[in-house]
Order: C-alpha cells, then sequence, then structure tokens
C-alpha cells in the first residue's frame, strides 16, 4: 500500500503483515540536524499513541508515537551510528522501526498523502 | 497556528534574517534566528573552524555614570570593577542577599563611565534593579537603538582586520571606540563561543551595512542562537536561566575566579556574607560538566545520581556537542561527588545511563593571548 501520514508528521507503510514507520520530510527539516535516535527493541509490544522511539536533534529530544498499536519486529539499527539519515532520507532510508499490524482498522483513520499536504499547508 | 508575532521585538537586522532563511523563534522578548539554512551543526563547525556572525542584538546596553559609577556597581556585584583599567571588561553577576545570581553581566570601564552589557530576558529587572540599587549621585543610562554583533571564530581577527586593522591586536577582554568606514562602533575582543572573537555595538540603522560587510568576507557566515548555546555548552560557559539563577551562588557555580581577593575581604555586595562563608567553607553542591558515556543527550532537568540510585543533583543545560562529536552537559552535583571523573548515572527516560563528572570546558577556550 502507499503511505499514511499522522498529524504528529509520521509516515507508515504497510507491506503484508508489517508496518514501517518514520518521520516524514517536513518533521526532518523542522527538527533540524538529527545527532541521535533511540530505536526501539524488537518484542516490544505498543499500543496506538505510545512513545516508541525518541529522535534528538542538537537542541531538543522528540517523541516518536506508536501510529498503530502491535509489536515491534525491528528498529533500524543503522540510525544508531548515522542518526544524519533520517536528515538525509526520512521517507525511504531513515526508517525508525517495523511492526506488526494489530488492528488493521487503525490504518483508516490516518491520512493519506493529499489529506496530508493539506494538512501542512494548515500549518503554513 | 496562533501567531504571537505582534507582540514580539525584532532586533535592527530581522529582515535581513530573513533573506538569509533564518527560522525566526521567540526568544527573550524578541524574535530571533536560532538557525539559517546551513543548520546548527554546520553553523557551530564553520565558528569553531573559521569565523561565524551572530545577532545578539536582543541583549541589554546600558551605560552607569556620575559620581563614583565604579563604587556605586560594586554595591550591587561581586566584581573587582576598581581594578578595571579603561577599555578593560569583566564579567560579573548581580547577586541577591541570599547569594543568588539575577543576572551575569559584562562590565566595561570607558572613560568616565561603565558601560554594561545584561541579559535580554532580565534586563528590565537589572534595570529596576538598578535604578533602585544605585547610591545618590549615580545614573543609569539605558541605551536603545544599539545594535550588537558578534563575531567569533579562529579567523575572526583576520577579517575584522581588514575592515579596521585596530582590532588585530587588542588584549582579550578589552574595548575601544573604533569606526569602521563611517560607522561608529564600539568593539570589544570578547564573546561567548570560547573562540577568539569580538562584539561590536553600533547604531542599529548601521547594523544591517555592517554585517553585510562582514558576511562578504569569505570566512565569514551567520550563525544563529542554537549554535551559540551549543559553542557556550561545549566551553562550559553559563546560560542564565539554566545553568544559573537566584538559587545558585557564584561558588556553587564555579564562578569563585569573578570575586577577586580584594572583594572575598571587603565583601560589600548583596548576599556576601553567604558567598564568604561559602569561600571559607565549601558550598552544599558545584557545576561540573558531565559527560555521557553513550550516545544519548542529556537535557536540561535529567536527574543524576550515584552508581547506587541516590539523587546527587541534576543536568542544567545539555545536548550534542557537534565539536566533541557526542552529548556533552552541565549540572549541579553535591560537592562530593564533584571531583573530575567521578561515575554517575543519568536518568534518561526511566533509564539509567552512565556518565562521568568531567572538568570543564569540553571544548578547551582559544581567547586571544596576544
Amino acid at each position: 500500500m502507499s503511505m499514511k501520514f499522522t498529524k504528529d508528521h509520521e509516515w507508515i507503510s504497510v507491506e503484508g503483515d508489517t508496518a514501517t514507520i518514520g518521520i516524514t520530510n517536513y518533521a526532518q527539516e523542522q527538527l533540524g540536524d538529527v545527532v541521535f535516535v533511540e530505536i526501539p527493541d524488537a518484542g516490544k509490544q505498543v499500543d496506538q499513541g505510545d512513545d516508541t522511539a525518541v529522535v534528538e536533534s542538537v537542541k531538543a529530544a522528540s517523541e516518536i508515537f506508536a501510529p498503530i498499536s502491535g509489536e515491534v519486529t525491528e528498529g533500524n539499527a543503522v540510525l544508531e551510528d548515522a542518526p544524519a539519515i533520517i536528515n538525509s532520507d526520512a521517507e525511504g532510508d531513515g526508517w525508525i522501526f517495523k511492526m506488526t499490524v494489530s488492528d488493521a482498522s487503525q490504518l483508516d483513520e490516518l491520512m493519506d498523502a493529499d489529506a496530508y499536504k493539506s494538512h501542512l499547508a494548515e500549518l503554513e | 497556528m496562533a501567531d504571537h508575532s505582534q507582540d514580539l521585538k525584532k532586533t535592527p537586522l530581522d529582515a535581513l534574517h530573513r533573506e538569509l532563511g533564518a527560522k525566526m523563534v521567540p526568544f527573550a522578548g524578541y524574535e530571533m534566528p536560532v538557525q539559517y539554512s546551513a543548520g546548527i551543526l554546520s553553523e557551530h563547525l564553520h565558528t569553531r573552524e573559521r569565523a561565524s556572525l551572530f545577532d545578539v542584538s536582543h541583549m541589554g546596553q546600558a551605560a552607569i555614570r556620575g559620581e563614583g559609577p565604579v563604587a556605586a556597581l560594586e554595591s550591587l556585584v561581586p566584581g573587582d570593577l576598581a581594578a578595571l583599567s579603561d577599555g578593560q571588561m569583566r564579567y560579573t553577576m548581580f547577586t541577591n542577599e541570599q547569594g543568588g545570581i539575577l543576572d551575569d553581566l559584562m562590565v566595561t570601564r570607558r572613560g568616565d563611565h561603565l558601560f554594561l552589557i545584561v541579559n535580554a530576558a532580565c534586563k528590565d529587572q537589572d534595570y529596576a534593579l538598578m535604578e533602585a540599587g544605585l547610591p545618590a549621585g549615580n545614573t543609569l543610562e539605558v541605551i536603545e537603538g544599539q545594535a550588537l554583533l558578534a563575531l567569533q571564530g579562529p579567523q575572526a581577527a583576520t577579517v575584522l582586520g581588514r575592515l579596521a586593522p585596530a582590532v588585530r591586536l587588542m588584549d582579550f577582554m578589552t574595548s575601544e571606540p573604533i569606526s569602521i568606514g563611517d560607522i561608529h562602533c564600539i568593539i570589544s575582543r570578547s564573546g561567548y563561543s570560547g573562540e577568539d572573537g569580538y562584539e561590536i555595538s553600533l547604531p542599529g540603522e548601521d547594523a544591517e551595512r555592517l554585517a553585510r560587510l562582514l558576511l562578504n568576507e569569505t570566512e565569514v557566515r551567520v550563525a544563529g542562537l542554537g549554535a551559540r548555546d551549543s559553542l557556550r555548552l561545549e566551553a562550559g560557559l553559563c546560560l542564565y536561566g539554566s545553568d544559573i539563577d537566584e538559587t545558585t551562588t557564584p561558588i556553587q557555580a564555579g564562578l569563585i575566579w569573578t570575586i577577586s581577593k580584594r572583594r572575598r575581604a571587603e565583601g560589600g555586595f548583596p548576599g556576601a556574607a553567604v558567598i564568604q562563608d561559602e569561600i571559607e567553607n565549601g558550598a552544599p553542591r558545584k557545576r561540573v560538566g558531565i559527560k555521557p558515556e553513550g550516545k544519548a543527550p542529556a537535557r536540561a532537568h535529567t536527574e543524576i545520581t550515584d552508581k547506587n540510585g541516590t539523587v546527587i543533583g541534576e543536568i542544567t543545560s545539555g545536548g550534542f556537542g557537534p565539536s566533541v562529536k557526542g552529548p556533552v552537559a552541565m549540572g549541579y552535583v553535591k560537592t562530593e561527588f564533584a571531583k573530575p571523573e567521578t561515575a554517575v548515572d543519568l536518568m534518561v527516560r526511566g533509564k539509567a545511563q552512565p556518565a562521568q563528572v568531567f572538568k570543564l570546558p569540553f571544548s578547551e577556550h582559544r581567547y586571544y593571548k596576544g
């Protein structure tokens, strides 16, 4: 499926049973240089909205929330040594964690690309 | 989103900041550039390698004139102002009766008067304190409409020296009236980055012209408050409101070096008894550098514990040090834990992260020594 987006500027992309989550390009622009990412451990159970990861810029730490409920299956270990990948490729190689989808209906509540674009336009 | 920008003051460089792609944020009642398009990391590193221009026009500028400005201001600060020769400047602080710090400031002796630079967030309170507290016969003159630019970095002297050769041989912490073309400046060799550099006070209407002159030099790039903060943190310099405030004394803050023998002995400033007692008998806590061993930054208000989990203090400034290439922090710990290399833990998001007390600064000062 194509990407879905949250109001907190995260993206989620589902393939089969696995969802991949990251922050949007808009979010990385707002944060500035990312210097540290705390990725979750595989096996962590999360409910929709739970603090699941942390992305830190020079100035501040930002919580990354689980956009849906499920179990974390993998954190992007590459970010531990190269957090700036989030700046260079937020919506690709800068993914933060992967998780299972326990309730597919939660995905329906999220924005598609057009809705997210309108959401960003409102923030301008 | 709510627009509060109308309540905020602008510096004389506001239009230039926007032209240069600054991200503007509210800071101490002003709209200030936190970073430009290059970003904080790059602005920070450029400052340590070459030279950066900062707009610090939000800071308060004032003069004290009258019968005895030196003795007058010494009644409010522990700094030794009588020892200043003409053109010399000194870092000191306003103290309260408990020995706490009301603000930190720079004081320059300039002929018959003293010139002060105070923090933007504290300036109204500082001015009120001086209006009320200066002995009769001395008056405070708040200087409005002056801009303040900081040019910081190892190539600052080369760059500014091209425009005003006299600045090259200025001693660190001295100040002189120097014109650049037709722009009347008061230039001091000082700053808050840990690097060599200058601070330039000049009429607001000339600020953009001088800023453009400086930015035209190949070595110079513009930098915002974000880089200013990470630079001063690596340099171990205090941020008022974070590392020092009304509850911290100069002794606890490790600023005893700002109080001369004479002033320690004579007192005569607010809170002198408390401060003299701490000099004599030691302070219960000390500001120290804290170096996390891992990669996770520890931000302000992070609890510091001993290795048994007992709380021994708190981080007051913390983040990522671009030149250190890792997390750096400052905070207060009980004095028995203040020795460099003492092992401690930082409670970051509920997890104990190992760290060490670190002898400040993280990044060696490179001030001009002549």
